[in-house]
């Protein structure tokens, strides 16, 4: 499945134009322009500190973050007005770079949790532990995990590409519409990144999206990115297919900075 | 201020508890003058710079009698929820048989009053073996005017090789004595379980009533060489009572020890836990909580005592502070010298879910052996933003996220609890007090 022939026939799902975000008083985001369509999958990729992580956390609605400028439509609607969970509910979904513990908690009555909240918002039935964790069954599957990670407390303990691996167990149990993974890749041992990148593109459908924020190129040879951004000092600075993100492997990002007179 | 519970002593030897054996007799004259020489602690004193006692210090609590105690109605006992086993039931520190049940207790099980165990028998000497042997009222005032003051209490003894499986309930119940005469009851405990044996004990203090009383608890527990041990201690007594209590155990080459110490109710709880690990390859769980509200106040002094090698103890004391509430917790290692390979880790994490909270936490390692694992670590501060965000970006209510990750605080200990029916009944409890 190539995204590239459908890109014009996939609905508008998110669009986020002229965003300007600051966090503790200092700008990061620029002014970024983004069209996100139903079926595709983006590659955010850029530099450290060139907004990328922040452009996530924006989308998320992370409280620490603020947007000064700008807009994001998502589904039409305007997301920056929802609060965190009713992002959730509406069906979007950020995989956080550092996962955060939750002690005492099991994985399993968090997930459980997580997707009768989402249920519950879509006017559904919430489901009981048994019949959840027959709905577990397959999911756990995908990312190679048994029944163990279930019992133990959400990411307590684990090693950091176990907690990535939650994150995507997470993304399969709640099926987004919209994905927003944030460096998911980094700090995975090549397994673990095969793994993660074959359940996304296994989760792929042509009604929903995936926005993948990375520093690095390895992510995307097992994924295929329908556009590939690159993000410097604020702002997308360019956009492309694939080869985009192997001329940046290559090159590095030095030679796509954006030159400073043209703010 | 320790001059009435002096005359209070006089008048109690020379009235019924005099037919105690005469080595208990003089152990209790040596522990009152103990307790006259000591004192009531004062916050000058490193052990209780964070607590002040002078609430029960300078309040006049005279002696409970059970005996002019009125009984409580077996329903009110009910009304504990206490599981359906074996129990022994204490009004103001005295057995009644009447509200007790031994049914299903197996052979080689004593459980009873140990005011009729000390009379006769193979158990009176047990009892005289160990009974004050353990808790030491020399440095304590508080332990020493427990054991003036001791006439009767739990008595449980697992003879060698005996498995009691299902838990043994003793249920320490305070009676009030109105606003006009507050009461102070001395229960006492003494667990012996012989080599090689089994046995689980839950110890309930709870209050009758909602009025001012004092309760000064000591309980002493050896556990032999193999014996395994479970003893839950849950403390839920009135917003309005006083809780001090002492705790000691002793341990014997290869045994367990799983110590659980839920603290629930009173206006100003104090607890000393004293463990000794006496013999190698001992392992010692201690496993603490605390949930409190309103203006309460818990104290707990933990010591864990590696005299031999080869032992391992895990102690976690978890603390959730609502409200004014103040939680305060000291836990000092020591590792003797000679107690190689010591495997000894203490963590204690404190919740503080308003800025009136306020938890104090103090480790203390003493450590004079050179080839030891030694851990400790502890926390203090409220939620933390960055899970509650995590929580809500899963579609979580910010009301729901938060009470998640306060009982995740609280699940942390429960689920150290190994048997799922006494799990499940501090679940309940605690369930109840963060609702």
């Amino acid at each position: 499945m190539t995204g590239k022939g459908k890109r014009e026939t996939g609905n508008m799902l998110l669009q986020i134009q002229n965003l300007h975000a600051t966090v503790e008083g200092r700008e990061v985001l620029r002014g970024v322009d983004l069209v996100v369509r139903t079926g595709e999958v983006h590659a955010i990729m850029g530099p450290n500190g060139s907004g990328k992580s922040t452009l996530a956390q924006v989308l998320g609605g992370h409280p620490a973050y603020t947007v000064t400028v700008g807009s994001v439509l998502y589904e039409g609607k305007d997301l920056l007005a929802l609060k965190p969970e009713e992002r959730a509910r509406e069906g979007v979904f950020l995989a956080f770079q550092y996962p955060v513990a939750i002690r005492g908690i099991t994985n399993a009555y968090f997930l459980r949790s997580a997707v009768n909240a989402i249920r519950k918002h879509r006017g559904e039935e919430e489901l009981g532990p048994v019949e959840f964790m027959d709905a577990l069954e397959e999911k756990l599957k995908l990312i190679g995990w048994d029944d163990s990670y279930l019992n133990r407390p959400v990411n307590d303990g684990f090693s950091g590409g176990e907690k990535k691996r939650n994150e995507i167990l997470q993304l399969a149990v709640l099926e987004p519409k919209l994905a927003i993974l944030d460096e998911t890749d980094s700090g995975l041992d090549i397994d673990a990144l095969k793994t993660v990148a074959q359940t996304v593109e296994k989760l792929r459908r042509p009604d929903n999206a995936t926005v993948l924020v990375t520093h690095y190129y390895r992510i995307l040879t097992h994924i295929q990115p329908d556009v590939v951004h690159v993000l410097s000092a604020g702002r997308i600075v360019k956009s492309g297919g694939k080869e985009l993100a192997l001329e940046l492997e290559e090159r590095g990002y030095d030679w796509i900075r954006e030159p400073a007179t043209v703010a | 201020m320790t001059e009435h519970y002096v005359r209070d002593f006089q008048a109690f030897v020379s009235n019924g508890a005099a037919g105690a054996p005469a080595w208990l007799r003089e152990i209790r004259e040596g522990a009152i003058a103990r307790f006259a020489e000591l004192g009531f602690p004062t916050m000058k004193q490193e052990a209780w710079r964070f607590t002040s006692v002078a609430p029960i210090a300078e309040t006049r609590f005279t002696l409970a009698s059970a005996a002019r105690s009125p009984l409580p109605a077996a329903a009110e006992i009910e009304r504990l929820n206490l599981g359906a086993g074996p129990r022994l039931v204490f009004v103001d520190g005295r057995y009644v048989p009447g509200l007790s049940s031994l049914a299903g207790l197996p052979d080689g099980v004593y459980a009873g009053g140990l005011a009729a165990a000390l009379k006769a028998g193979p158990s009176g000497a047990l009892a005289r073996t160990h009974l004050a042997r353990h808790a030491d009222w020399r440095d304590s005032a508080f332990a020493a005017l427990n054991t003036a003051f001791l006439a009767d209490g739990a008595f449980v003894h697992v003879s060698a090789g005996c498995v009691l499986a299902q838990p043994l309930e003793v249920i320490f119940v305070a009676t009030e004595g109105g606003s006009d005469e507050p009461k102070v009851a001395h229960p006492r405990g003494l667990i012996v379980v012989e080599r090689g044996a089994q046995a689980a004990v839950v110890e309930t203090y709870a209050s009758l009533g909602d009025g001012v009383h004092w309760t000064n608890a000591v309980t002493e527990v050896v556990v032999g060489e193999g014996a395994r041990v479970e003893y839950y201690r849950v403390q839920r007594e009135g917003r309005r009572a006083y809780h001090v209590a002492t705790t000691q155990s002793r341990q014997e080459r290869d045994s367990f020890l799983g110590l659980h110490a839920v603290t629930l109710g009173g206006t100003l709880a104090r607890h000393d836990i004293t463990t000794v690990l006496d013999g190698t390859g001992a392992e010692l769980i201690l496993n603490g909580l605390y949930v409190l509200g309103g203006s309460q106040h818990a104290d707990h002094h933990t010591v864990i005592d590696h005299a031999r090698a080869h032992c391992a103890s895990h102690e976690f004391f978890n603390g959730v502070l609502a409200e004014r509430a103040h939680g305060v917790f000291n836990g000092r290692i020591i590792v003797r010298p000679g107690a190689q390979r010591t495997d000894s880790k203490q963590t204690n994490n404190n919740l503080l879910l308003s800025t009136e909270a306020r938890a104090d936490s103090q480790p203390q390692l003493e450590i004079y052996a050179d080839d030891v694992k030694c851990t400790h670590g502890s926390t203090v501060g409220p939620l933390d933003p960055t899970a509650l965000y995590y929580l809500q970006s899963r579609g979580l209510s910010p009301e729901t996220a938060r009470s998640l990750l306060t009982y995740g605080f609280v699940a942390e200990i429960l689920g150290r609890m190994q048997r799922a029916d006494l799990r499940e009944r501090c679940d309940r409890l605690v369930r109840a007090e963060l609702a």
